[in-house]
Formats: structure tokens, sequence, C-alpha cells
């Protein structure tokens, strides 16, 4: 169970938010909206704990995620608005060495479904940077059907998909909160996704 | 799970051969900078020798400063370096599998050629051997304590210039017992005691580097 009391984040000498909380339960989808610039990725990656709150603490079960980081990090993945991709490796060895460095242990042929289930297999043995920008995130998104953690963490996850592959996603998700996982997600599209309860954060500048 | 940095470090050392001209470019700067000195100055072997041990050192010096920006710069601005601060892993050993990955990539070759390039500086054979071996045990410091530099100016503007300004004057102990090294050799001394030394510099730096490196990167990516 995440948890998070009082968050404020502080960027350069400006207040994005403060007195930011909430509680997100097993099999639970919460939506992070606001306009542009009113702190949504920061607050992400403060759940992420890559950005420290300038007041406020998250916990991950009760205990404070700096306290326990690697427990909490082992239960996380997170995909950021930056694909985490490298140009010069092809899409499999990308998916490949993103998922071990997080902990999960994947052959070459579970990273082969994980990218046919996105509908990219047939990119999977080209470069990444010979692949448009949709397809780029596609294998970054690949991640998900390999990941075992509890906390899906992702920052606008729809953005530059096509109609086909949103819905894929989302049934993705469905399937991870049924499952009894929790995601925390920001999107400006209007996307259905089944949870087990589902809860909207509207920040505000 | 303790693998983790098994798998950063061959992933980087994937990453540097299939950019094989990176790498080239940190060993032509070596070897252009090494060579310029002996035309500059003449073919008289006396004064060569005695210059040999600074020149080599610096060159080997300046040859792993100018690859040090791009050691972490790429993985901050596709995204990785965030991936691996959320790796349940201690960062430490990941900085550690990287700053090895680099000294494979660009210290190791240099200490391989240094004795080609000792040979025009007129250099007898035992110095030859003592100039590789204080290479072989001073570059590592150079790798490690400038991963520190590298990891402060991430994402900083200039910071190519600005790591120069921030490591060289860290790099000046392991100059000195490095080219100390050679010219104890030269003199018919025994190099023990500055390699030593050297040994020493890289075995602090091994233990304190990561750590260091590991928080700078925390506070760059913040």
């Amino acid at each position: 169970m995440l948890m998070a009391q009082g968050l404020a984040c502080l960027r350069g000498d400006r207040l994005l938010f403060k007195n930011v909380g909430f509680e997100l339960s097993a099999g639970g989808l919460m939506y992070v909206l606001g306009e542009n610039g009113s702190g949504k990725s920061s607050l992400l990656r403060l759940l992420c704990g890559l950005l420290t709150p300038e007041e406020g603490t998250v916990f991950w079960h009760g205990q404070a995620i700096k306290q326990n980081a690697e427990i909490y990090q082992s239960n996380l993945t997170y995909i950021g608005h930056l694909n985490g991709l490298k140009d010069d490796l092809t899409a499999l060895e990308n998916l490949q060495i993103s998922a071990r460095l997080a902990g999960n242990e994947v052959n070459q042929e579970e990273a082969l479904n994980s990218l046919a289930a996105i509908g990219i297999a047939r990119c999977a043995n080209l470069p990444v940077g010979v692949l448009s920008q949709g397809q780029k995130r596609r294998v970054a998104l690949a991640r998900l059907w390999l990941s075992r953690s509890k906390l899906w963490v992702l920052d606008e996850p729809f953005a530059a998909l096509d109609t086909a592959s949103v819905e894929v996603l989302a049934a993705r998700l469905s399937e991870h909160m049924s499952n009894g996982g929790m995601t925390i997600i920001t999107t400006h599209q209007d996307v259905v996704i089944n949870a087990q309860s589902t809860q909207t954060l509207r920040l505000s500048a | 799970m303790n693998e983790a940095w098994i798998i950063v470090l061959k992933r980087d050392l994937l990453l540097a051969f299939r950019r094989r001209s990176d790498v080239a470019t940190t060993l032509f700067f070596f070897l252009i900078v090494s060579s310029l000195f002996p035309l500059g100055i003449g073919p008289e072997a006396a004064v060569l020798s005695s210059i040999a041990p600074g020149v080599l050192w610096v060159a080997a010096l300046l040859a792993g400063m100018i690859s040090l920006t791009r050691l972490f710069a790429a993985d901050f601005s596709d995204g990785s370096l965030e991936q691996m601060l959320i790796a349940p892993q201690p960062l430490a050993l990941l900085v550690l599998a990287k700053v090895l990955a680099h000294w494979i990539v660009c210290g190791l070759p240099v200490v391989l050629l240094a004795p080609l390039i000792g040979l025009q500086y007129a250099l007898p054979n035992d110095a030859l051997l003592v100039l590789v071996l204080s290479l072989l045990l001073g570059t590592p410091a150079l790798s490690l304590i400038g991963a520190i530099g590298a990891a402060l100016t991430l994402g900083v503007r200039g910071s190519g210039l600005l790591v120069a300004l921030l490591v060289l004057p860290l790099y000046i102990p392991v100059l000195i017992f490095g080219a100390g090294a050679v010219a104890a050799s030269q003199h018919g001394m025994s190099a023990q005691a500055h390699l030593s030394l050297l040994a020493a510099c890289s075995l602090l730096s091994l233990v304190l580097a990561p750590l260091a490196t590991a928080a700078a990167l925390r506070i760059s990516v913040e």
C-alpha cells in the first residue's frame, strides 16, 4: 500500500504544490491531473524517490520509502517521459537490459513475447535509433509485460501511441490492477482502464 | 540480483563497441599529443628521455579527461540514468561498473600503447616497464576520481571545461607519483615507493569515489 502525506515540491524558488496526500491500496488506480507545468511529472518523480520532497513523506506499507529504498524500488516500475533506451542497442537488447536491471530475470523468448504483445516484434533486432517516436515508446512500455512489481508509475504512457496500442496498453493496465497491482498515471487522453478502485488527484498551481 | 553491475558493465562495453569511433578519438588524442613533443623539441635523446615521464603521464591524463564528459551524459539525457537510480541495487555498485567499463575502454588501451610511444622518447627498457606498471596502477584512479567530476557537472552548460577545472587539480598526486616512478627508474633508483603510493591512490579512490559519485548523481538528477 502506498501512502503520501503533506507532500510539497519546490522547483527553483517556485512552489509547485503543497499538502498533497493520498492513499492507494491494492488494485487501485490513481490519475494525476493538472495543467502543463502544474507539477505532475515532479510528483511522480517524487513518489519514485528521484526527487526529495520539500515537506512530507511517502510511505510504502507503512515505512518511509527513503528508509527502505531497496524493498520499495524492487516493487516499483517507473516509466517517465524519457524512454531510457539506448539508440545503439536493439529493441530486444534494450528491453532485456532494462528488465534485468530492475531485477527481473528474463530470457529472450519472454522479451520477444512482450515486444509482440505491444505489436513491435518485427523491430526486435533493429537499433532503437532508427525507430519512430511511437515505436520507441512502445519498446519502453514493453517492460510492463515483463514487470513483476506491484506499483507502476507511468508518466504520459499513451502519448505518441496509435489507437490500437492505446487499447492494448489499457488492457494490460486493467490486467495489472485485477491482479492486485497499483498504478499511478498521468494522461491527457480519455482511456478506459478497469480497476478495483479509481481515484483522481488534481494538482492546481 | 547481485549481477546488476555485470549487466551495466556488459551494456557499456557493448555500447563502446557499437561506437568504436568514440574510443578511437581518445586513443588518437593520446597518440598525437605525445608525438607532438618530439617533433617540437627535436631528436636529442637525452632531452627527450628526461621529459618523457612527465609528458607521457600528462598526455594519458588529458586523454582520460576528454572522454570523461561522456561517462554519464548520454545516460542522463536518454533517461537510463533515472532507471539506474531507482533500480533495486546499490547505486555505488552500478557506478563502479560504469567506471570499470570506462577504464577498460579508455584507460587500458593507453596503458598498452604507452611503451610504443615511450620508444619515441628513447626510454630504456626498464623505464618502459615501469611506465606501463605506473599507468596500470594509476589510470584506475584517474577514471574513479574523474567520475565524481563528471557526475557533479551533469546537465551543466559547458560541462567539458568545468570537468577539467574540477578534476585536473585532483589528478596532481597521481601525476607526481606516476611520473616520479618512471623518473626514479631512469636514474637507477627503485620505483617501488612511487608505485606503492600510486596503488594506494587507486585503492583509496576505489573505496571513496563510487560513493561520492553516487551521491553527486542523485543531486544532479534532481
